[in-house]
């Protein structure tokens, strides 16, 4: 971040800002969004560790791990070997980090935030300092997070879904965690209720809602899933810290025995409350991932078919309508919690509904490809490689959402191949494409292709290395989050997949090298190009780059929509021209 | 930063709201779900709980009563703060919205009594989750008034600078804590029967 | 008929009533698969013909495609298909047409981190009451002994045992937190949550000593090793192995004569 200041003082002559009201305590919309980038890579880096420890301990379960176990200590790593309180710690704060520190804060802080208001030509977010505030809030509840680990007992390890009774009983990393929660949730509010205002408020002469790009679509709709998805958890989490913190028993019902001694709360409470609360906010989470992840990859499919979006308004009703259907599909994760017929008939059904906007969504994607004239850069190979991975991670969760296959899929490793099919090779494949294709509009540079392809390839074959024995491994009934699954007979033919799934992951943080160095290193070497250098149409090209203070520097009006390609007389037409 | 950002104070053409009007709303609609949450908690408690008292045997609905009209009241002197604004007069703003933090103190203060007399009585969150629910949910509410008395507070001591420069945004500002303080009013207004009464 | 258990695919089926489980996770399985090859090879057509090069443009105008419309539907249909015709008639059949219980056996199974308390009715068909303060490592589910519904009980930790050719009615909760029960061979998971008691209920065809019993929700740091063995006995070995218990418990009640302290409680065993 230290080295794009030389053009930001061309054109206006306010006045120069401190160091620290600059790069840290900034209100810019852009910079925030380049903190929320970086913040949430190194979480998603970090979440990424985790998981790769849990990894030897999968493949080499009882075998103690060289080095780093000893460097971790006896409590963690007694004798070397990793305790199964560790494990189940990294399990919980694997999900939690990924999926509120790292995706999250990815693609709605960082990408959302950096172009959201460029692509609908507003100078900066309607609210600049609430936008500073969330990020800031964002950011004391990641270090709230990692200080849990340096709790006595640990961080967090009931699972990122935090199920009560357990997490109520759960050592004070738990606590912690809630507290974290909680500055995550307030962050998000912040952020949600500044994106609404300025895509709605601050469009620009011309911008209607039907010619906003697609990203912003699904960013303002994402936007409303945060504002009224998060506040449930909020209450669950009030609630679950009033059992740990001042006793109640909310989520503890009567007559409780553990490890032997008669519970000392007072009971009455109700277990599937949390679950009923936490999930109300975790479906329409899912599609928080997802959908920020659909709109970048329209912007980068358009850009490189040279093409206009097949079924431009299709998709907007779909992405809408997801929006809508991600509140009433919740209790499909609690279909074995001994619901009722109805109910479950019910949640099925709107399952099954919510899976239609899903397909219309890639077949849109897979029309714009016919008649194209496909350009094979790095951001749009990740953004193909997006359709069959988010295929595959749509498909699987069929026989998850028919109840009577769940009985037998519910809680197997399935589940996890399959949400991780969604979001690692589906909505990080997204953010890739991201940060390759918007990179020279930060930096006036590209990103090195050689280096991105070997990233892309290596990612690629690496990814499904690590999720698709998943699948076969669920499909033999092996229970999630188990420490050792070679207690089991039935796990013991699937168990050597757990070496191919341990080794590609561990290949794959090693393709994530090129793309670190090749993130840093071209920042100052990469290839100079100029304003608009895919030959875009959407409005954060028509910027100087990298866009100053203040975004534009001549007023903008919009006169068409957002993918006009391959016209008669122009190739491409920008949106303001 | 008033180039940079429209509709800071003058409504958007479309919607006919300022930017943080329509931010407002947007706030109060996220708060209308974490309490429709925690009152979906209470009846999924109450209904599948073995026992569960009637507010009026365990609570004084007379304290909560008197809250409710302290309250009430405060609701209307923050419009009046707003309406003072509008007709231009700056010190009836400011008597207005002492007396608005004046009532959420008193609103405070009883509370306060109230839940002394519940510690009195041996009545602590742990008890049960009838006296669960109540501290929490009064307890969550009870920060939502200091939010506003701190937010009041600011607007009628140095937050008030604003007046000389740009009355318009200023006028909007108290719109706004205006707004907020209606909905913790009415927020109010369900937990009252709710606990007290049901 | 001799097959391997275990695989990389559904395990072994030893159950006479979830077949349908099965059937339902391969058909999907197959229409996942025909959509996913299709997508598939039109998207390579796709990248190879329409690849940029030197004298190739992009179309201007979309054409109009009718094929995907017709996909669309026709992927709602087989789901409304898949979800009238088999999802939800299996789960009816599975989780809620029980069998009349004089017809079956009952069994009540407590979860508790980290181990599966099997209680078995004994002679009468009656479970006797069991109650929290008499939890004891001895008496895992808290049986009451002075109940005369108690006195012929029999509990076991970590062993099921099942009968061919007869439902199995199963009682499930919990004593602390919540527990998954899942036996792969039988296509059998529920829940087991504290404070409720949840019947489920399977009927078992093909014998085996040394099936498994799993938990499938994380509950602690010893979920992993919560396993329970489930011998799957043919009538006859059923009888053998309950005549044994009985044998057992008369001997233990014979060792320990001094009484249990009475009891005023009154929760009930599950009806």
């Amino acid at each position: 971040m230290s080295s794009h200041d030389t053009h930001a003082h061309s054109g206006h002559d306010h006045h120069e800002l401190s160091w620290l009201r600059k790069y840290v305590f900034s209100i810019d919309h852009k910079m925030i969004g380049i903190q929320y980038g970086l913040t949430s890579l190194c979480f998603l880096f970090f979440g990424f560790t985790l998981v790769m420890l849990m990894r030897w301990q999968l493949a080499f379960p009882g075998k103690e791990l060289p080095i780093i176990g000893k460097l971790l200590g006896e409590a963690a790593f007694p004798g070397g070997v990793m305790a199964p309180e560790f494990y189940n710690q990294l399990g919980a704060m694997h999900g939690t980090i990924m999926v509120f520190l790292g995706i999250v804060p990815l693609a709605v802080g960082a990408f959302g935030n950096y172009l959201l208001p460029l692509q609908i030509g507003a100078g900066d977010m309607a609210f600049p300092k609430l936008n500073m505030m969330s990020y800031w809030v964002f950011f004391m509840g990641g270090v709230t997070m990692l200080l849990s680990f340096l709790m006595p007992g640990g961080a967090a390890q009931s699972g990122w879904t935090s199920y009560p009774p357990l997490s109520d009983i759960a050592p004070a990393g738990q606590t912690v965690w809630l507290l974290g929660m909680v500055f995550l949730i307030t962050s998000s509010l912040l952020g949600s209720v500044n994106f609404i205002v300025t895509a709605i408020q601050l469009r620009v002469k011309g911008m209607s809602f039907f010619r906003m790009p697609i990203f912003t679509w699904c960013q303002l709709v994402t936007a409303f899933l945060l504002l009224l998805a998060f506040p449930p958890l909020e209450a669950a989490s009030v609630l679950q810290l009033m059992d740990r913190v001042a006793g109640t028993s909310f989520f503890m019902p009567t007559g409780l025995v553990i490890s032997g001694e008669q519970s000392h709360f007072a009971g009455g409470g109700n277990p599937l409350l949390w679950q009923h609360l936490f999930w109300f906010l975790a479906h329409p989470e899912v599609y928080v991932l997802i959908l920020p992840a659909v709109g970048i990859v329209a912007e980068v499919l358009t850009t490189n078919t040279r093409k206009p979006l097949y079924g431009y308004n299709t998709l907007v009703y779909s992405v809408i309508f997801l929006g809508f259907m991600s509140f009433v599909v919740w209790a499909h994760h609690m279909f074995m919690t001994g619901m009722g017929t109805t109910l479950s008939s019910f949640f099925q059904a709107t399952t099954m509904i919510i899976s239609i906007p899903s397909v219309i969504i890639v077949t849109t994607f897979l029309l714009t490809l016919w008649g194209a004239s496909i350009r094979f850069n790095v951001p749009m190979l990740f953004a193909l490689a997006f359709l069959p991975m988010f295929a595959i991670g749509g498909l699987t969760g069929l026989p998850l959402g028919l109840t009577a296959s769940d009985i037998y899929l519910h809680d197997t490793y399935y589940v996890i191949g399959h949400f991780h099919y969604v979001v690692a090779p589906g909505t990080l494949f997204a953010m890739f494409a991201g940060i390759y294709h918007w990179y020279p509009k930060l930096s006036g540079r590209k990103m090195s292709e050689f280096w991105g392809k070997v990233h892309f390839w290596g990612s690629f074959v690496c990814m499904n290395g690590i999720f698709m024995p998943m699948l076969f491994v669920g499909m033999a009934g092996v229970s999630r989050r188990l420490y050792d699954m070679s207690l089991y007979a039935h796990a013991k033919a699937v168990f050597p997949l757990n070496i191919v799934m341990s080794v590609s992951a561990w290949s794959l943080a090693c393709f994530q090298i090129p793309f670190i160095l090749n993130l840093f290193i071209s920042w100052r070497k990469g290839q100079k190009v100029g304003d608009n250098p895919w030959d875009c149409t959407t409005l954060e090209w028509a910027t100087p780059t990298p866009p100053p203070h203040g975004n534009f520097t001549h007023p903008v009006e919009v006169h068409r929509g957002p993918y006009e390609y391959a016209g008669d007389e122009a190739e491409f037409v920008p949106q303001n021209v | 930063m008033d180039e940079l950002i429209p509709y800071i104070y003058k409504p958007h053409p479309v919607t006919g709201i300022t930017n943080g009007k329509f931010g407002t709303w947007l706030f109060l609609a996220s708060e209308v779900m974490l309490f429709g949450a925690l009152f979906s908690a209470y009846i999924m408690l109450r209904v599948g709980s073995e026992s569960w008292p009637h507010g009026y045997q365990e609570l004084h609905v007379a304290w909560a009563a008197l809250n409710t009209v302290v309250l009430i009241f405060s609701s209307v002197t923050i419009v009046m703060a707003w309406v003072s604004l509008k007709l231009n007069k700056f010190t009836n703003f400011r008597i207005y919205m002492g007396l608005t933090l004046l009532c959420s103190l008193a609103f405070l203060a009883v509370k306060s009594v109230e839940y002394m007399d519940k510690f009195h009585h041996q009545h602590y969150p742990w008890t049960s989750n009838f006296f669960g629910i109540y501290f929490t949910l009064t307890g969550l509410h009870a920060i939502h008034i200091i939010g506003g008395i701190v937010v009041n507070a600011y607007l009628m001591g140095p937050g008030a600078k604003l007046w000389k420069t740009n009355p318009e945004q200023f006028t909007g500002r108290i719109e706004c804590a205006g707004l907020y303080w209606h909905f913790v009013d009415l927020v109010w207004i369900f937990l009252f029967p709710t606990i007290y009464l049901l | 008929m001799e097959q391997k258990p275990y695989g990389w695919w559904l395990p072994l089926n030893a159950s006479a009533n979830n077949a349908g489980i099965d059937q339902l996770i391969n058909i999907v399985h197959v229409f996942m698969a025909v959509l996913f090859v299709g997508w598939g090879v039109y998207l390579v057509y796709v990248l190879i013909r329409f690849r940029a090069r030197p004298g190739h443009k992009a179309y201007a105008v979309h054409k109009h495609f009718r094929l995907p419309t017709w996909l669309e539907v026709g992927v709602a249909i087989i789901e409304v298909v898949l979800l009238v015709f088999l999802s939800s008639p299996i789960w009816y059949r599975v989780k809620k047409e029980f069998p009349a219980e004089k017809d079956s056996v009952l069994i009540r199974i407590v979860a508790e981190q980290f181990a599966w308390n099997i209680h078995y009715p004994g002679k009468d068909g009656k479970f006797g009451r069991t109650r929290p303060e008499l939890v004891t490592s001895n008496n895992p589910v808290g049986l009451d002994r002075e109940d005369p519904d108690g006195k012929d009980d029999i509990t076991t930790i970590n062993n099921l045992h099942v009968p061919t050719g007869k439902p199995v009615i199963v009682y499930l909760s919990s004593k602390d937190v919540i527990h998954s029960l899942g036996i792969t061979v039988l296509r059998v998971k529920q829940d087991a949550i504290p404070g409720m008691t949840i019947p489920i209920w399977f009927e078992a065809a093909i014998p085996g000593q040394d099936f498994e019993i799993s938990c499938a929700q994380l509950c602690g740091l010893g979920h992993y090793r919560m396993k329970g063995m489930l011998a799957i006995d043919t009538p006859e070995q059923y009888t053998t192995w309950m005549t044994e218990q009985e044998k057992e418990l008369a001997a233990e009640n014979a060792a320990n004569a001094e009484p249990a302290p009475a009891d005023t409680s009154n929760e009930g065993s599950p009806k």
